[in-house]
């Protein structure tokens, strides 16, 4: 265990690695399910311990090849990143057992294997970007993780998977090289590229040249804003999450663009913001303008949707909205709700994608007309199905209510009473797109297509319940969410010019 | 967390909860034994905070106690009983368990010791009796949609005061709030949203008479008396809320009167009750708060005595408007005496509990000098007796024979509304005990001559004046018109007139309001709509020109900054 210890950070990411060449070795969709749950169940640990050791003592610097910062590769878990590792692996972990399943019902046979193996790659890459403390690393592994995404889009049995795949490609090139481009504006002002270092040589000296760094904030925001589906530019997101086979659909709406919003957080408030004042600069009004659209834009266009994927595909751009407006707010209380918003939309997205998954499953189909009365057929899905939806609303009880308390504390704050009844007012749009489904899955008369509809087998079952029953468990015990956003958004905060 | 007791609510929340999974014949005595057992744990609460537990960084007070808080816990625990004891053949298990789940939230309102937990009970009573709603079946899924609708609007708009409130004063506390900021305006809307405070009242009389029979027992008790309970707390002796009582007093006497169907009238007469108590508290002396408290103790009772009265016609004819009904004393001697012993309640004749509670009202008014509320208050104590006092058991037991036999209902139902009756009877001829668990000392004798003889008379006269007046009341095949026919009819027809031309001025305003109704309406549809152009698949160019036009921004605006 001592032996292990220290290299915690490199392990987080080595071992999805040499999982994914495994999985592509053995050829055989069983192993390679095996190795990819294997894998799945020991990143939590890992990330755990991580997150651990970050809260008792401070932020892990990893040496890579034990050359030191700034001339190797730093790999730094503070307590942010562990909070992001901790959410990945875990909802990775969780949703693992109902691939199997899922993925043989929706993959050909010979493919299995490689969705593995491309999992694996994108777990990989995930973990990478929180986990390294270098710039052009993150990138590294943000091409990593989009490659890898590519692939699994189009992995889905939709022959529009693959032009949904192909768009997701060139806008998500588009997006990286966005960000290298700011990067390397980056690095021509300080000849570095490790973030922390970054931070310490932009300081008040550079105020003289801040068009570079303002070049550089623009580049890296607009390029990772594609990455995470800000509005307007989630055009690649909707079409992405239908045609994606529904596992994939509901590990991506969890955890890529989350770990998108990570990648934003940390170079707004622990690279720009240390060196340059936020306040002098749109940054923050255009993300909250921006933020405002996509509340009401994607929860208007939800409420017409008739294909239930598509639905939830545009209600996570809603929910997006919620999370940058809390990093557009930038005081204690929005950033925690921002923060906080992050886990919570990940667990009840994973688990209405997963339901919807499980629907696909017994019916073959996510049209909302052929699912009249689906609540009688398939009781437990549909009940986890509906916690997860009061929990988008925010309604109290759920983990939805926290994030919706503190971005209205954070708004309150700021004295900003219009944006608060637009937090609220948006929850309204929720609603309406969520009672619609509500009412003809529960309230219809089942169909005589949904005759032999029942509940999916237990290993599909039990993820779907226990991310429902977090939802409804986090909207009750907030240390673990809250509280540790709350310390992470103090760090951050506490950095600011 | 730190406990002395067990949380009343949580029993009542826990058992509803798990009623769908017990086998049937347990269900019967989960239903008639959880109440009771609440019953109990509510007298078990002492005074001041008995239960704490941590939740967003706060301490908050889930349990607190106080003379008011158990007055209500009281009333809520009788009636989660009476309720269920009457609704015991009602075979729509999803409805008794939200009853149940509905009742505990209540009470759970009642003894929240802070704004969040207070929130948290009222958001899950919406919950709760949205699904009492629902589970009438089809024909009362329109119904519930709005019902859910507007109670998550007035959820929403407390949500936002209480953040206010929590933002500006750093108080969680409930205690008297003066109504000097916009965050406690936004509080003060959101209870008034529940009370059925016009105009946003007609979800009451649109929604509740279409649960089920035993439903509409459970619905009148709760949702509304919660919220006079609320605003007993925290706007005692706003001058606003004698308006806006007063109003609707008058206004649920008015529609009440125009109603046809006997479960409508009941339920725009809860709005008139309702605005006897906002009035009382708007008052807000001692005397005057004990009244609308007491108010809402006998009121809860005598509501449910008529409403099971109704429900038991419904449960055996099938029928609820009025022209249909008649002649029912025949058949269903019990059910009609219950259901005039709740109308003499309700219009407070003397003996029944009614008139120890409501005379509280007006006298405090008298004492207070308000002359105009006084009189605006005794004129509506006769249109109660005329709108629900004679009217109700008048065209539904007597009046013509509609050819109806049918018998009384079977027994859970008529103990139910025998033990309604009892309480109602019970109440008004020794008021101490009630008086005696009110929230300010009671130094008030109801049974003067002068107070008796003044409501007699008040009540003979206007039920001489009902039968002289008889033939303009009966009732026709008629459907009143409410506030939410603007909201649910209005536009539809705005919009289908809107290629006639335009004579006059009126007209020309509203086809331009209709029109910008429909532009609004088919503007959202026309971006946001399926094919519309924001929720079509945008071509990778449109994307990659978003991209730029972004990138441009930033920098335009971030250059003209610095």
């Amino acid at each position: 265990m001592n032996a292990v210890w220290p290299h915690l950070p490199i392990l987080q990411v080595v071992i999805p690695l040499f999982g994914a060449v495994l999985a592509g070795f053995l050829r055989r969709p069983g192993p390679a399910f095996a190795v990819a749950l294997v894998v799945s169940w020991l990143m939590p640990l890992i990330a755990g311990a991580m997150l651990w050791q970050a809260l008792a003592t401070g932020p892990i610097s990893y040496h890579i090849g034990s050359w030191p910062p700034p001339w190797g590769i730093e790999y730094r878990v503070d307590v942010l990143g562990g909070f992001v590792l901790v959410l990945v692996s875990t909802v990775g972990a969780v949703i693992m057992p109902f691939a199997r399943r899922s993925v043989a019902f929706e993959v050909e046979e010979a493919q299995q294997p490689w969705f593995y193996c491309m999992y694996l790659l994108c777990l990989t890459g995930l973990l990478g970007i929180v986990a390294t403390g270098d710039a052009f690393n993150a990138f590294v592994f943000l091409e990593v993780s989009s490659l890898s995404t590519y692939v699994l889009v189009a992995l889905g049995r939709d022959r529009r998977a693959l032009l949904a795949a192909f768009q997701y490609l060139i806008m998500g090139t588009i997006g990286a090289t966005f960000y290298i481009i700011g990067v390397g504006l980056l690095y021509l002002l300080t000849g570095t590229l490790n973030m922390v270092d970054m931070a310490a040589r932009l300081g008040p000296e550079w105020a003289g040249h801040s068009r570079a760094i303002v070049a550089a904030l623009a580049f890296i925001t607009v390029g990772v804003s594609l990455k995470l589906a800000l509005f307007p530019l989630h055009a690649w997101l909707p079409n992405a999450y239908a045609y994606a086979p529904s596992w994939v659909t509901a590990f991506l709406a969890a955890t890529a663009t989350k770990v998108a919003i990570y990648v934003l957080v940390r170079f707004f408030f622990s690279i720009f913001g240390i060196a340059i004042d936020f306040r002098d600069l749109p940054v923050a009004e255009i993300i909250l303008a921006l933020s405002v659209a996509a509340m009401f834009v994607a929860s208007l266009i939800a409420v017409f949707q008739t294909d239930l994927k598509r639905m939830l595909a545009y209600s996570s751009v809603a929910q997006i909205g919620y999370i940058t407006l809390g990093i557009g707010l930038a005081n204690q209380a929005g950033l925690t709700g921002g923060l906080v918003h992050v886990v919570n939309h990940a667990l009840m997205k994973a688990a209405l994608f997963l339901a919807v998954g499980a629907i696909f499953f017994r019916v073959r189909s996510v049209q909302l007309s052929d699912l009249a009365g689906i609540g009688r057929k398939m009781p437990i899905t549909m009940t986890a199905f509906t916690i997860a939806c009061l929990g988008l609303v925010g309604t109290p009880g759920t983990s939805g209510f926290i994030s919706k308390w503190y971005l209205a504390t954070g708004a309150f704050d700021k004295g900003w009473w219009l944006l608060v009844f637009l937090i609220v007012g948006s929850s309204l749009i929720a609603l309406v797109y969520v009672g619609r489904v509500l009412e003809v899955v529960w309230l219809r008369e089942p169909s005589a297509a949904l005759e032999n509809a029942s509940d999916p087998p237990l290993s599909m079952l039990l993820p779907l319940v226990v991310l429902a029953a977090a939802t409804v468990y986090f909207g009750f015990e907030t240390q673990w969410t809250a509280g540790i956003a709350g310390t992470a958004a103090k760090d951050l905060i506490g950095g600011l010019r | 967390m730190t406990a002395s007791v067990l949380p009343p609510a949580i029993v009542l929340i826990l058992g509803g909860l798990v009623l769908p999974m017990l086998p049937v014949r347990l269900r019967g005595f989960a239903i008639l034994a959880l109440p009771l057992a609440t019953l109990l744990l509510v007298w078990q609460v002492p005074d001041g905070v008995a239960l704490r537990a941590p939740f967003l960084g706060y301490e908050l007070t889930l349990v607190k106690g106080d003379a008011l808080s158990r007055l209500f816990a009281t009333v809520f625990a009788i009636m989660a009983f009476a309720g269920g004891l009457f609704a015991l053949n009602q075979n729509r298990v999803v409805e008794l368990a939200a009853a149940l789940c509905y009742a505990g939230s209540a009470i759970g309102v009642v003894f929240a010791g802070d704004l969040i937990s207070l929130f948290i009970f009222w958001e899950l009573m919406a919950i709760a009796s949205t699904l009492v709603v629902w589970s009438a079946g089809p024909s009362a899924r329109g119904a519930g949609l709005r019902y859910a609708a507007i109670h998550l609007l007035g959820g929403v708009l407390l949500m936002a005061g209480i953040a206010g409130e929590v933002a500006s004063t750093g108080s969680l506390a409930i205690g008297k709030l003066e109504l000097d900021s916009l965050s406690r305006g936004l509080i003060l809307a959101g209870f008034l949203i529940n009370a059925g405070a016009w105009p946003i009242s007609s979800w009451l009389p649109d929604a509740y008479p279409e649960s089920s029979w035993s439903g509409m027992v459970f619905l009148s008790a709760f949702t509304t008396k919660a919220a006079v309970y609320v605003l007993l707390r925290c706007f005692p002796g706003t001058e606003l809320l004698i308006y806006v009582g007063l109003f609707m007093v008058f206004y649920g006497i008015v529609y009440a009167i125009l109603e046809n169907d006997m479960r409508r009238i009941l339920a725009y007469s809860i709005v008139n009750q309702v605005g006897f108590m906002v009035t009382g508290i708007g008052i807000g002396t001692e005397l005057a708060l004990n009244g609308a408290a007491a108010h809402a103790f006998t009121h809860i009772i005598y509501k449910a005595l008529l409403l099971m009265s109704a429900g038991s016609v419904l449960y055996m004819t099938g029928k609820r408007k009025c022209t249909e009904l008649g002649g029912l004393f025949r058949t269903m001697p019990l059910t009609t005496i219950c259901g005039i012993v709740g109308a003499l309640s309700i219009s407070s004749f003397p003996l029944t509990s009614g008139f120890v509670s409501k005379s509280m009202i007006s006298d405090a008014a008298g004492i207070q000098r308000l002359e105009m509320v006084w009189y605006l208050l005794a004129a509506a104590s006769a249109g109660v007796f005329l709108h629900a006092g004679i009217k109700f058991p008048w065209f539904v037991f007597f009046q013509k024979d509609s050819g109806l036999r049918p018998a009384d209902p079977p027994w859970n139902m008529r103990a139910a509304m025998v033990l309604c009756a009892a309480l109602c009877i019970g109440i008004g001829v020794l008021p101490g005990p009630l008086y005696a668990i009110l929230p300010y000392p009671v130094a008030y004798v109801p049974y003067t001559a002068g107070h008796v003889v003044f409501y007699l008379q008040l009540l003979l006269f206007s039920g001489l004046a009902f039968f002289l007046m008889l033939g303009w009341l009966k009732r026709t095949m008629t459907i009143t018109l409410d506030v939410d026919w603007l909201y649910r009819r209005l536009g539809l027809a705005l919009a289908r007139n809107l290629n006639q031309t335009a004579e006059t001025a009126w007209i020309g305003v509203t086809n331009s309001a209709g029109r910008f109704a429909r532009g609004v309406s088919s503007g959202v549809r026309r971006y946001h709509g399926t094919d519309g152009v924001l929720a079509r698949a945008w071509p990778t160019g449109a994307m990659a020109f978003w991209m730029t036009i972004m990138l441009a921004a930033y920098l335009i605006l971030s250059y003209l900054r610095s």
